[in-house]
């Protein structure tokens, strides 16, 4: 299994070599509910970390997806454009908004695994 | 992603029907003072869905019920509504709104003639406004009595079998036309009963005494067909129907008329006046606004929000979306605007400015999803 790593804002990042597939976590899906449109980046953005990447918008709002490490965009899914829905369904499967190639791997290293995460979240209430 | 649970719920007040919303598995937000259910476990999508082809119940307990009473009560309501309020026949209910001096919207509320010789209006009113529009009557009209039921629960039920399932626990109360008003009685309860609603569904509003509440929730809830419906699928319900939100779709900067109202306002008070701004509406009746309330369907798929800059073609900015959103019966984005009149007419091909893109919408009639009224 590939490390995954999280962000206070609620994004996952799966690194595989230098690339890294990033979404949003399941808290964040079910707290947004139902996804009805994913905006993505261009292949080729170069993305900083901490600038924006995608936007979500449920039904009720538009919410921002931040890069959580910088990198050049290299795919995005496609899939989304047509079954938003999969965000709900399967966050850290199907649900995957894109993939950076990775600058600098110590980003990586210094974001939160899953179980900060979950006690991240457990402190949200 | 900026993190949308919302804190500090401690100082919001509760309905009645709190502590069921909760077992029911809603999430709970602020909504004009009030720590109000927005879904439940099955989302807004599926809610919304459900109330259309089914019977959704809703908690609107946070809105404002009162009775106005007096002599001449109507025609002293006459002078700060636009409607016909003393043209309505004893159980019948009629849609206005309090106006300023400039014509401008305080806010929207329903008033029903109710039965009996002795004038009695009940009126609902916003929750977000009611305790503004409480004050206006009594500076305004203080010699009726305005009597606030603080004490009742409002509940909607709305959709295609609300009708059904209603007449089971109220006998008759299927015959009952759109816009009507009654009291009713079940086992020593007193509820008062309009068809309306907010929906754009046949439907009824049911006003229940609150120690009674809960339990009249359950009773329905135990109809499979009845499901509990969050504000989420509220707004994209009524948005889907074009029906205004106050503080949103109209307000103090917009007229009844600019809104799309006009047909609130009967032929007597068009022709006699006498409500404030009836300078403005009346000429605004006579030569047309300079801008329309519009619905606008996107072409894409990206939802376009409140807020949103409205152009033309070539960029021209001609106006603004006061609401938006994703149209779960349409499966499509779809928005509320105001544009200069030259550009309302049904077809007209504008863009909706997202994240500085154009993007391509056009003009069509609302409401956008059929309404479905009980005219009997």
């Amino acid at each position: 299994m590939s490390d995954v790593r999280y962000t206070k804002d609620h994004e996952y990042v799966r690194l595989d070599g230098d690339v890294a597939t990033i979404g949003i976590t399941d808290h964040a899906q079910s707290q947004l509910g139902d996804i009805v449109f994913v905006e993505l980046p261009a292949i080729g953005k170069s993305l900083e970390q901490g600038g924006e990447a995608a936007v979500v918008e449920s039904v009720k709002a538009a919410s921002e997806v931040y890069a959580p490490l910088a990198g050049e965009v290299v795919e995005v899914n496609g899939a989304l454009e047509g079954e938003p829905a999969k965000v709900n369904a399967d966050p850290l499967g199907d649900g995957w908004f894109l993939k950076l190639k990775v600058k600098d791997k110590s980003q990586f290293d210094a974001l939160m695994d899953e179980a900060e995460y979950n006690a991240f979240v457990a402190t949200l209430g | 992603m900026a993190d949308p649970a919302i804190a500090a719920k401690d100082a919001l007040a509760r309905t009645p029907l709190y502590d069921l919303h909760v077992a029911q598995g809603a999430r709970i937000v602020p909504f004009a003072g009030y720590a109000m259910p927005v879904q439940y476990k099955g989302g807004i999508i599926a809610e919304h869905l459900h109330t259309r082809e089914k019977a959704g119940l809703f908690d609107v307990s946070h809105m404002g019920q009162a009775v106005l009473s007096g002599i001449d009560a109507a025609r002293k309501l006459e002078t700060l509504v636009p409607a016909d309020i003393a043209g309505l026949a004893p159980g019948r209910q009629r849609y206005t709104q309090f106006l300023d001096e400039k014509g401008g919207i305080l806010d929207d509320l329903m008033v029903a003639r109710l039965p009996g010789a002795e004038e009695r209006l009940g009126l609902v009113v916003n929750a977000a406004n009611k305790e503004a529009d409480f004050a206006h009557l009594r500076a305004r009209l203080p010699d009726l009595k305005l009597e606030v039921l603080a004490d009742r629960t409002l509940l909607a039920l709305q959709g295609a079998k609300a009708a059904e399932v209603l007449s089971q626990f109220l006998p008759g109360i299927e015959t009952m036309a759109f816009m009507s008003w009654c009291e009713a009685e079940r086992e020593g309860t007193r509820l008062f009963v309009s068809r309306s609603g907010y929906t754009g569904e046949d439907g009824y509003e049911i006003s229940v005494p609150a120690e009674h509440a809960s339990a009249f929730a359950a009773r329905l809830l135990a109809d499979e067909r009845v499901a509990l419906i969050g504000l989420g699928a509220r707004d994209s319900l009524r948005l889907e129907a074009g029906l205004c939100l106050h503080g949103h779709d109209i307000d103090t900067t917009t007229s009844p008329i600019e809104a799309g109202l006009a047909w609130s306002i009967q032929k007597r008070r068009r022709q006699e006046g006498g409500f404030p701004g009836a300078g403005r509406i009346q000429n605004e009746l006579a030569k047309g606004p300079a801008r329309r309330r519009v619905g606008l369907e996107l072409a894409g798929k990206a939802p376009a929000r409140e807020g949103a800059e409205v152009t033309t073609r070539d960029g021209k900015p001609i106006g603004r979306l006061t609401s938006g959103g994703f149209a779960p019966s349409l499966g499509r984005p779809i928005a509320m605007a105001y544009v200069e009149t030259t550009f309302a007419a049904p077809g007209t091909e504008l863009n909706i400015i997202v994240r500085g893109t154009p993007l391509a919408a056009r003009v069509v009639p609302m409401p956008f999803v059929p309404h479905r009224y009980f005219r009997g």
